[in-house]
């Protein structure tokens, strides 16, 4: 089994996130405790404004907790700086969106090297990783081309080259395929199952398709007003299935 | 992010928005060359009148006179007491010039030599006063401009008439130019001392004639008219001044005329050697001036110069510069506002970028010094430009200055300089203005919430 039997990749604990919006107070995430194992693939379920992109991005470090601490590699998010928490950011974590968000000036090379840019890379490096990352998704001929130039699935198999390309442990998807058609979906599903397979990287996965979720995760974390309902584990035979 | 990167992503997003940018950037352009330019023209006329100064010869120049002549021989006489000065005073004489002239950075020393003469032209008197030039002089921009041209030698039996002076030889003043006229004079000659026989020939300025008189014998000396010039050499100070003849210094010493030095020879018995009333010593730059002033006053001898004048001269400059400075820098103020706004844009245009930015890993420091990088790129871009932009407006004003004084029959100036110094500090002070003006724009793009940022359409 490909579920984290190797520890806890991450623990959210009391986990709350509240707005104040006027004299209403938003609970987008409330008291959420949630622990996902190293080599785990998670799907966060439910419908939209459920709170689970909210989670996601408190997972992502792009957000901090009103209270709860989530705690990665030992570290909790709510505690580091801005400084800390970008380098959590571009080297423990990779992000893939709904909207892809490529940059459309970039070509498709320097899209992914942007990460690599950013992690400071050393420049001699950077075209064997960009190359190593695009084969991955099996994108190496398209190097040159903009992000105009792609299908949609093509610019999110970019994304996820993106979310790569810095060897991050932890890939965090919100709603990977909701631009897609159904069978541009499933090759990114597909995508990301083997990267949970042969890498063995932890993927938590914001979806609203249930059917989606319970093909390919170990596990789904169900969310509704900003409050985790349930957390369903699949059967160890369904995921060796599905693991072949 | 590391430095290559930064300015790698600063230019193409600034090429993405190549029109607005370019405007921007050529704002700052029209900013810094407005400084430029301003400032050229400062830097460009302080030369123009450092060097026309310096030409004139006042600066570079040392008067030397001996104590005796100052009021202190008088005094001395009157009391029978030596002069107050830790070093005696002592004559003005050949040997006094030869140590002069032996000193460092001294470029010549020569005497003045000016002279009482009546000039005749057309069998026509004309009274007026005779100076000796050196040959130095012909190249010291004292006579730029002249009608003619300078003594063909030093030895030369040649004159140049100041143009007043021509007007009254002649209605068409240019027309003198090589004819001659007769210089008429007081030629010292020598009497014997008392006991020595009297064998000193006319012209001799021998040692006898100081210890027993001289008399006075007047003589003729032909001279060929080659140049007419506008203004008197050094302004009326000094030797020159005043004087309306100018004929070369080696002719006037050989003329023996009589100088007004010679009676006070005469008065002072102790001298038993001719001397001159002043000398002035040629140093090689304005700055070496006190060194050999202190040097002869040492030597026994009253010194002036104009370096204070020179000193107040570079003050005046700097805060005219100054002041140009300040309008130009104006039109870059305005311009770093079209930064502002520009960056400003910017940051609302590529909102959903800094979100991915900040997705991918990108620090605040990383958006801000992104930013910074735009501003300073525009400001770099935008100075060297403007340097351009600043010299050739400098260029232009001094060719319309040029095209002026060509129609008014003067000859052409350069009043607009653009040294490395400004070129440098134009490009510098364009960066550091820009950044500045980046400093807020950046400092919002840095603080954007990045979910929110990703949530931008």
């Amino acid at each position: 089994m490909s579920q984290g039997n190797n520890g806890v990749a991450i623990h959210a604990d009391n986990v709350s996130r509240h707005y104040q919006m006027g004299a209403a107070l938003i609970r987008a995430v409330d008291d959420v405790s949630l622990s996902v194992g190293a080599g785990e693939f998670l799907a966060l379920l439910g419908s939209s404004g459920s709170g689970k992109s909210t989670l996601l991005n408190l997972l992502a470090g792009l957000d901090r907790p009103t209270a709860g601490a989530i705690v990665v590699r030992g570290r909790n998010l709510a505690e580091m700086d801005t400084h800390e928490l970008a380098r959590y950011r571009s080297l423990t974590v990779g992000m893939v969106f709904q909207a892809f968000n490529l940059l459309p000036r970039m070509t498709l090379e320097e899209n992914v090297e942007l990460p690599l840019r950013l992690a400071e890379v050393d420049r001699a490096d950077r075209a064997a990783r960009v190359r190593e990352a695009l084969e991955h998704v099996h994108l190496e001929k398209r190097l040159a081309h903009r992000p105009s130039e792609l299908s949609g699935g093509e610019q999110q198999r970019a994304a996820l080259a993106r979310a790569l390309v810095n060897r991050p442990t932890i890939l965090l998807a919100d709603e990977p395929t909701g631009n897609l058609d159904s069978a541009t979906g499933e090759e990114i599903m597909l995508l990301l199952k083997s990267f949970n397979q042969s890498m063995g990287m932890t993927i938590v996965m914001v979806t609203h398709e249930r059917p989606l979720a319970e093909r390919f995760a170990h596990r789904i974390a169900t969310v509704a007003d900003g409050k985790l309902i349930s957390v369903t584990t699949k059967p160890a035979t369904e995921c060796n299935h599905e693991n072949r | 992010m590391k430095i290559g990167d930064l300015t790698e992503l600063a230019v193409r997003n600034l090429r993405e928005a190549i029109l607005r940018n370019s405007l921007t950037t050529l704002g700052v352009a029209v900013g810094v060359a407005s400084l430029v330019a301003m400032l050229s023209l400062g830097v460009g006329l302080q030369q123009f009148a450092s060097q026309r100064l310096a030409n004139s010869g006042l600066f570079n120049a040392i008067f030397v006179a001996s104590r005796y002549n100052a009021g202190e021989y008088e005094r001395r006489s009157r009391q029978n007491q030596p002069a107050d000065s830790s070093t005696p005073a002592r004559p003005l004489d050949e040997s006094a010039r030869r140590e002069i002239a032996g000193l460092p950075n001294v470029n010549e020393v020569y005497p003045e030599i000016r002279f009482m003469t009546e000039i005749r032209y057309n069998d026509k008197p004309y009274p007026t006063m005779v100076a000796g030039m050196p040959d130095s002089a012909r190249t010291d921009g004292a006579f730029d401009g002249m009608q003619g041209k300078f003594f063909s030698g030093p030895n030369a039996d040649e004159t140049i008439l100041q143009i007043e002076f021509a007007k009254e030889l002649s209605a068409q003043p240019s027309a003198l130019i090589g004819k001659d006229l007769v210089l008429r004079y007081a030629e010292r000659q020598a009497l014997p001392a008392q006991g020595a026989s009297k064998t000193a020939s006319a012209g001799n300025r021998d040692e006898s004639s100081v210890g027993g008189g001289f008399s006075v014998v007047p003589h003729e000396e032909k001279l060929r008219i080659v140049g007419i010039i506008s203004t008197e050499p050094e302004g009326g100070f000094g030797a020159f001044g005043r004087s309306r003849v100018f004929i070369p210094l080696a002719v006037a010493e050989t003329l023996s005329a009589t100088q007004v030095s010679d009676l006070r020879d005469v008065l002072n018995g102790s001298s038993k050697t001719s001397s001159y009333a002043s000398l002035t010593a040629r140093v090689k730059s304005p700055t070496q001036v006190p060194q050999v002033e202190a040097a002869i006053k040492g030597m026994g001898f009253t010194t002036f110069s104009l370096l204070d004048t020179t000193r107040n001269l570079r003050l005046f400059f700097t805060v005219i510069d100054l002041l140009l400075g300040i309008f130009g820098s104006l039109a870059l103020a305005v311009a770093t506002l079209g930064i502002v706004n520009t960056l400003v844009m910017a940051i609302l245009e590529r909102r959903r970028e800094i979100g991915v930015f900040k997705a991918l890993g990108a620090d605040d420091r990383d958006i801000k010094q992104l930013f910074f990088a735009e501003a300073g790129v525009m400001g770099l871009v935008g100075g060297i430009g403007g340097v351009a932009l600043g010299w050739l407006i400098g260029k232009g004003v001094t060719l319309g200055t040029n095209i002026y004084l060509s129609r008014q029959n003067l000859p052409p100036v350069n009043i607009s300089a653009v040294p490395l110094w400004l070129a440098l500090g134009a490009i510098a002070f364009a960066i550091v203005v820009s950044l500045a003006a980046g400093l807020y724009p950046a400092s919002r793009a840095a603080h954007l919430n990045p979910v929110e940022a990703l949530r931008y359409e």
